[in-house]
């Protein structure tokens, strides 16, 4: 479907609740072959076949990398998101037949770091999962801070913990339990880097603590998917292929462009891996810039635009596509 | 200030002060210079959290005006070597937030470099000014031996005494340039040595 993305045929082996709000789903092939190697942090954009509609979310692989006979995923249920979530809760059973892509990592390891620190924020806890299995199996030093807003809700925490005991450190927001942040990031033997996962809010703050208290920034890594927000909808004219589309008020502005037939290169579907950039050729109104990567600059000179999480609002929009 | 040639050759910017908690300094002689610049830009209360590491050059000068900065320490020592133990020791009880500045000979960076890969911080972590001499640590590539301040082209290995081509081919590995023979072909052209790297 688009460049960049070589897809998977794979049927859903398993559908297990792990809380009220989070379910895990199991992947295998459709021919009984392993699948691809992936490390830890890598994420799988699944394909939803949602009557006319398709949907393509990113969700991180949970599983341990030295396990590809499966992909495991799990999705916390938004009841007020775009509906991919939901779709997933509603409609996903065992045996069905589904599309994924191949993984790909844009929240890998550092190798090189004498120790890891993992920080964790509800959901986000997906990739460590993965990423603690695969330092565990090589002897890798980490430590993992996982907030959760109840000890119900602290998915996969009873595993983490019995799997790596005092490595595993949890805080419960019920309980006012918090990260004494400046403290544990000023405790860190040299060589050692940050990882965090989680909200944006919570992203925000350890990756300015860090950068305060002299992390530098090669050492702090981040993943934050920023789901596309909805929005007003949007004419767009599409220069390269001569077509006129709409953005319907759920849709993001990439899956509008798919929708009328035309595949910009993807990977990550959420504003930080940078594959679907493109060109605005004219423009009469707003951009609002929701992604990670575009710098500052970039947003402000309305030459280019992220189009799986990014909108605008105005009178005309002609990009190059 | 070294020109930039191939990838692997080192290119050196001016200290800045950064964000943490403690500052690490090591230089040696001119690279004093550097500090000095560098503290007329830094906040004040910044050198109360520093601790510096000085080799002065043949002059002796430079000393006087680092201690007038009031680091919390200061070590001065006669050679890269005597002041190794103590850099070690320094990074191997540091923690996150300790940044480090390297200002003077390439060969001073280099090698203090060496010692923070080894301790686990990523070069482009490492703020370094080049100051000074451009006289050049290099290892030959056939015996492997080091020789220091090597300021002509082509230069003889103190080690095995074959005549070496100084290249631009640098290893933060080694802190060291690498040498290669120049007349393997046949031992008895010479090429004129020139001292180009002062």
């Amino acid at each position: 479907m688009s460049t960049g993305t070589t897809k998977l045929d794979v049927v859903v082996s398993d559908v297990v609740p792990a809380n009220e709000l989070v379910t895990r789903f199991h992947f295998r092939r459709r021919d009984g072959q392993l699948l691809p190697t992936f490390s830890g942090g890598a994420h799988v954009v699944v394909e939803m076949r949602d009557g006319e509609r398709t949907r393509l979310n990113p969700y991180s692989l949970m599983g341990s990398p030295l396990d590809t006979r499966e992909y495991t995923i799990s999705v916390r249920r938004d009841d007020v998101g775009r509906g991919g979530s939901l779709f997933m809760h509603s409609n996903v059973r065992p045996g069905m037949e589904m599309v994924i892509s191949y993984p790909v990592n844009l929240f890998s390891l550092d190798l090189r770091a004498r120790k890891h620190l993992m920080l964790a924020g509800g959901i986000g806890i997906t990739p460590f999962m993965a990423q603690t299995a695969q330092l565990a199996a090589q002897g890798g030093n980490f430590e993992l801070h996982y907030t959760c807003r109840t000890a119900s809700l602290g998915t996969y925490a009873d595993v983490l913990r019995e799997r790596y005991d005092r490595r595993v450190r949890l805080y419960h927001d019920d309980r006012d339990e918090r990260i004494e942040l400046d403290r544990l990031l000023s405790s860190q033997p040299l060589g050692t880097h940050l990882y965090v996962c989680g909200p944006s809010g919570m992203i925000g703050w350890v990756c300015d603590r860090a950068a305060a208290l002299g992390w530098p920034t090669e050492t702090v890594h981040f993943e934050h998917f920023a789901a596309p927000q909805p929005g007003a909808p949007f004419d767009v004219t599409l220069a390269v292929s001569g077509k006129m589309i709409r953005v319907d008020e759920q849709q993001s502005l990439l899956e509008a462009i798919e929708a009328a037939g035309v595949d910009p290169p993807y990977l990550c579907r959420g504003g930080v891996c940078g594959q679907c950039e493109t060109n605005v050729v004219a423009h009469d109104g707003k951009f609002i810039h929701n992604d990670h990567w575009l710098s500052e600059e970039e947003h402000r000179s309305c030459k280019k635009i992220m189009p799986c999480v990014s909108r605008f609002e105005g009178r005309s929009l002609v990009l190059e596509r | 200030m070294a020109a930039k040639s191939i990838i692997s050759r080192p290119v050196y910017g001016t200290l800045s002060p950064q964000p943490g908690k403690h500052h690490l300094f090591v230089a040696d002689a001119e690279g004093a210079l550097a500090i000095s610049d560098l503290a007329a830009k830094a906040p004040s209360g910044f050198f109360a959290d520093a601790h510096i590491i000085f080799i002065p050059g043949h002059d002796g000068k430079h000393v006087a005006a680092l201690e007038a900065l009031k680091p919390a320490q200061f070590y001065q020592g006669p050679t890269f070597a005597s002041a190794l133990p103590r850099l070690k020791q320094t990074l191997a009880n540091a923690h996150m937030g300790l940044r480090l500045y390297l200002a003077g000979t390439e060969g001073l960076i280099g090698q203090a470099m060496q010692v923070a890969l080894e301790a686990g911080i990523d070069h482009t972590s490492i703020q370094t000014e080049h100051r000074g001499s451009l006289a050049r640590r290099i290892q030959c590539v056939h015996c492997k031996g080091i020789t220091e301040n090597v300021t002509t082209q082509p230069a003889t290995c103190s080690h095995c005494g074959l005549l070496l081509l100084v290249r631009d081919h640098y290893s933060r590995r080694l802190a060291a340039f690498q040498g290669v023979c120049i007349n393997a072909e046949d031992r008895s052209e010479i090429p004129p040595t020139e001292e180009i790297f002062r």
